[in-house]
C-alpha cells in the first residue's frame, strides 16, 4: 500500500514535470529546453549570479565563477574559474541542471557537448537587465520577474528624484580605467547617468567604452569626474589635468572596488548604482 | 676608399633627412589632437587650446621622440652586443619585468592604503623601471655574468617567459587590472609630461655618451668574438657596461610609454638599409630613426580616430614592420640584377 502511494506521487511529479517543460531562446538564438525548473545552477558571470539571487533563488546556486562576490554567501560556494578559464571538470562534477554564462565565456560549447544545459545571456544595457531577469525567472520557474523589475524601476526613479533641480544637466566624465577608457552615453553606465538626468561628456557615437585621447577630457572640462579609487591614484598628476574644474575644485566621485562592482555590473543592483552616483553628486556639489 | 666616402655622405644625408622629418613631425604632433587637425598658430589665442598644446601635445610628441630614440639606441646596442640582427631591446627580460612591476603595483593599489601612499611617490613609472632593471639583473644572475653571449640570451628568454607567465597569473586573479595592463602592454604616450620627457632625454644623453665610448667594442665584436679578444679589448667589463646601457635605456622608455613594439628592432635595420656605417654613427642614426618612427606612429595614433586613440605600439609594429618587409623584398628584387 505504502509502496503504491510512493509510486503514485512519483508519477504525479513526472507528469507535472513533463507538463512544465520550459523552453527558452537564449542570446545565441539557441533553443534551450529544461525538463523542470532548474534546481542546481552554476553561474559564470557576477551579474547573472546576482540576478538568480534577486529572484530569491540564491540557494539553488551550487557554484559560481571567482568574480561573483555578491551576495556575501557566494564566497562560500565552490569557485569554478573565470570567464577566460572556467574549470570544466569542476562544473561537470557539480552535476548542475543549468549553467548560466555570458557569450564571451569560453567553454560553453564544451559544456554543451558534455550534456549540460547551458543558457547564454548577455546583459549589457538597462533593457537587457530586464530581459535577462525574465529569462532567468522562466528557467527558475518563479513568477517574480515583473515584481523585481518594478522594484528596480521604482528605485531608479527614487534616485533620479533625489537630485535637486540645480544638479540637472551636470556634465560628468566617468573613467573606467586609467588607459583612459571612458564610459560613453551608449554604455550601461551612460544609461544610468542619463536616467539621473546628467550629461555625459563622452558621446555614444564613440562606442560604449572608447579609449580616449586625454586632452579630450581637458578640453571638455567636466563638472564632475567619476572614477574607481584604483584609477584615481595619480589622476591630478596627468599633464594638464590639475587645472580641470573637477580636480581643482575636488569634485571627483571616487568609488571603492565594491561600489565599482555595483556601478559597472548590468544586474539587479543597478538602481543601487544610481543611488551611489546621486549621493556623491549631492556631496561634491553642495 | 671612395665607397667609405660615399657611405659616410649617405649617412650625413640621412641625418639631415631625419632631423628635418623630426622637426616636421613635432609641428604636426602639436597640431593633431582630440579635435583632429588644427593649426598650432591658431591655438595661441585661446588659452585652453594653448594649454593643451603646451602641457599635453608638445611633451607627448617630444616624449615619443625621446622614447623612440632610447629604443633605437637600445636596439643598436642589442644587435651589436649579441651579433644578431634579430636582437631587440627587450631581449634581456626587461619588458616582462616591467609588466610584472606594473601589474603588481596596480594590484597592490586596490589592496592597502599603505601601498597607495607608497605608490604615489614612486608611481607606476617607478614600478615599471624597477621591474625592468630587476629582470635584467635576474638574467645576469642566471647567466652567471656576461662571459657567454649564448647563455645570456637563453637566460633572457627564460626570464622573459617566466615573468610573463607570472604577469598573466596576476591579471587573471584580478581582472580589474586587465584593461590597464593591456594599455601598458600596447604602449601609449598619453600621459607623458614635461618631467617624463626630461627624464628620458637625460637618460638618452647618458646612454648615448656611454655607447659612444663603447662603440669600438661593438665594432670589434662585429668581426667576431675571437677577433675582438685579439684586439686586446677587455671584453667582460665592456660587455657588462653595454648591458647596463641596454637596461637603462629600455627601462626608461618602457617606464614612461609602456611596451612599444618593434621600434628597437626596426630602427637599426632601417638605418643600415640606407648606409653601412660604424657603430658610433649607427647609434646616433638609429636613435634619430627610432624617434622619427615613434613620433610618426604617435601622430597617426592620435589622428586616425580622434578623439579616440589607437594603441601606439600596434601602429609602430604595422608601420615599422611593413616598411622593413618592403625593404627586404626590394633588396631581394635588386640583388639578382646586381649580381648578373
Amino acid at each position: 500500500m505504502r509502496r503504491l502511494k510512493i509510486w503514485w506521487v512519483w508519477a504525479l511529479v513526472c507528469s507535472v514535470g513533463a507538463a512544465h517543460a520550459i523552453t527558452l531562446i537564449d542570446d545565441r538564438g539557441t533553443r534551450v529546453t529544461l525538463a523542470a525548473p532548474a534546481q542546481r545552477i552554476v553561474s559564470l558571470l557576477p551579474s547573472l549570479t546576482e540576478t538568480v539571487c534577486a529572484l530569491g533563488a540564491c540557494d539553488r546556486l551550487v557554484g559560481v565563477d571567482r568574480y561573483s562576490n555578491f551576495p556575501e554567501s557566494m564566497r562560500r560556494l565552490p569557485q569554478l574559474g573565470g570567464g577566460l578559464d572556467p574549470n570544466i571538470e569542476s562544473i561537470v562534477a557539480l552535476k548542475p541542471d543549468l549553467v548560466l554564462l555570458a557569450g564571451s565565456t569560453r567553454g560553453g560549447d564544451r559544456l554543451r557537448a558534455l550534456g549540460l544545459t547551458v543558457l547564454t545571456l548577455e546583459p549589457n544595457t538597462h533593457a537587457d537587465v530586464r530581459r535577462v531577469l525574465e529569462q532567468v525567472a522562466l528557467a527558475l520557474g518563479v513568477a517574480d520577474a515583473q515584481r523585481v523589475w518594478r522594484g528596480i524601476e521604482a528605485d531608479l526613479q527614487a534616485a533620479a528624484g533625489s537630485l535637486p533641480a540645480r544638479l540637472a544637466a551636470t556634465r560628468v566624465y566617468f573613467e573606467v580605467n586609467r588607459a583612459p577608457y571612458a564610459a560613453s552615453e551608449s554604455s550601461f553606465i551612460g544609461e544610468t547617468l542619463a536616467r539621473l538626468g546628467l550629461r555625459n561628456v563622452v558621446p555614444g557615437s564613440l562606442g560604449p567604452f572608447p579609449l580616449l585621447n586625454p586632452e579630450y577630457v581637458v578640453r571638455a572640462d567636466p563638472d564632475v569626474i567619476m572614477v574607481g579609487d584604483v584609477n584615481f591614484v595619480g589622476m591630478a598628476d596627468r599633464p594638464g589635468w590639475r587645472s580641470l574644474r573637477a580636480i581643482a575644485g575636488q569634485r571627483v566621485c571616487v568609488f571603492t572596488p565594491s561600489q565599482s562592482d555595483v556601478l559597472v555590473r548590468p544586474g539587479p543592483r543597478m538602481a543601487q548604482g544610481a543611488h551611489l552616483m546621486a549621493d556623491c553628486l549631492r556631496k561634491v556639489l553642495p | 676608399m671612395t665607397d667609405v666616402g660615399r657611405q659616410s655622405r649617405r649617412a650625413a644625408r640621412l641625418v639631415g633627412a631625419l632631423l628635418a622629418l623630426g622637426a616636421l613631425l613635432v609641428l604636426l604632433g602639436a597640431s593633431v589632437g582630440s579635435t583632429g587637425f588644427e593649426r598650432v598658430w591658431q591655438a595661441w589665442r585661446d588659452p585652453v587650446a594653448w594649454q593643451i598644446v603646451w602641457d599635453i601635445r608638445l611633451p607627448r610628441t617630444l616624449g615619443a621622440w625621446s622614447a623612440g630614440a632610447l629604443l633605437g639606441l637600445a636596439g643598436a646596442v642589442a644587435q651589436g652586443l649579441f651579433r644578431n640582427p634579430l636582437a631587440d631591446p627587450y631581449l634581456l627580460g626587461s619588458a616582462s619585468g616591467a609588466s610584472l612591476g606594473v601589474a603588481l603595483a596596480l594590484v597592490s593599489l586596490g589592496v592597502s592604503p599603505f601601498a597607495e601612499t607608497w605608490l604615489l611617490r614612486v608611481g607606476l613609472t617607478g614600478a615599471a623601471f624597477g621591474g625592468a632593471v630587476l629582470a635584467v639583473l635576474l638574467t645576469l644572475l642566471l647567466a652567471r655574468g656576461v662571459q657567454q653571449t649564448l647563455r645570456l640570451l637563453l637566460a633572457g628568454v627564460i626570464v622573459g617567459v617566466v615573468l610573463g607567465a607570472l604577469t598573466a597569473l596576476v591579471m587573471l586573479f584580478d581582472p580589474e587590472v586587465m584593461q590597464s595592463m593591456q594599455a601598458f602592454m600596447l604602449g601609449s604616450t598619453s600621459f607623458v609630461g614635461w618631467t617624463a620627457w626630461w627624464l628620458m632625454v637625460a637618460t638618452w644623453v647618458v646612454c648615448a655618451a656611454l655607447t659612444w665610448m663603447l662603440s669600438p667594442v661593438l665594432d670589434g665584436l662585429s668581426l667576431g668574438e675571437a677577433t675582438a679578444q685579439s684586439l686586446g679589448l677587455p671584453l667582460v667589463p665592456l660587455r657588462l657596461a653595454l648591458v647596463v646601457v641596454l637596461a637603462l635605456a629600455t627601462g626608461a622608455a618602457v617606464a614612461q610609454t609602456g611596451l612599444i613594439a618593434f621600434v628597437g628592432l626596426a630602427a637599426p635595420h632601417l638605418v643600415r638599409s640606407v648606409a653601412k656605417t660604424t657603430h658610433r654613427r649607427l647609434i646616433a642614426l638609429s636613435s634619430l630613426m627610432g624617434g622619427v618612427l615613434l613620433m610618426a606612429a604617435d601622430v597617426l595614433a592620435r589622428g586616425l580616430l580622434a578623439p579616440q586613440e589607437l594603441p601606439v605600439g600596434a601602429l609602430t609594429a604595422v608601420l615599422g614592420g611593413g616598411y622593413l618587409l618592403w625593404l627586404m623584398h626590394r633588396g631581394d628584387a635588386m640583388a639578382p640584377s646586381r649580381g648578373s
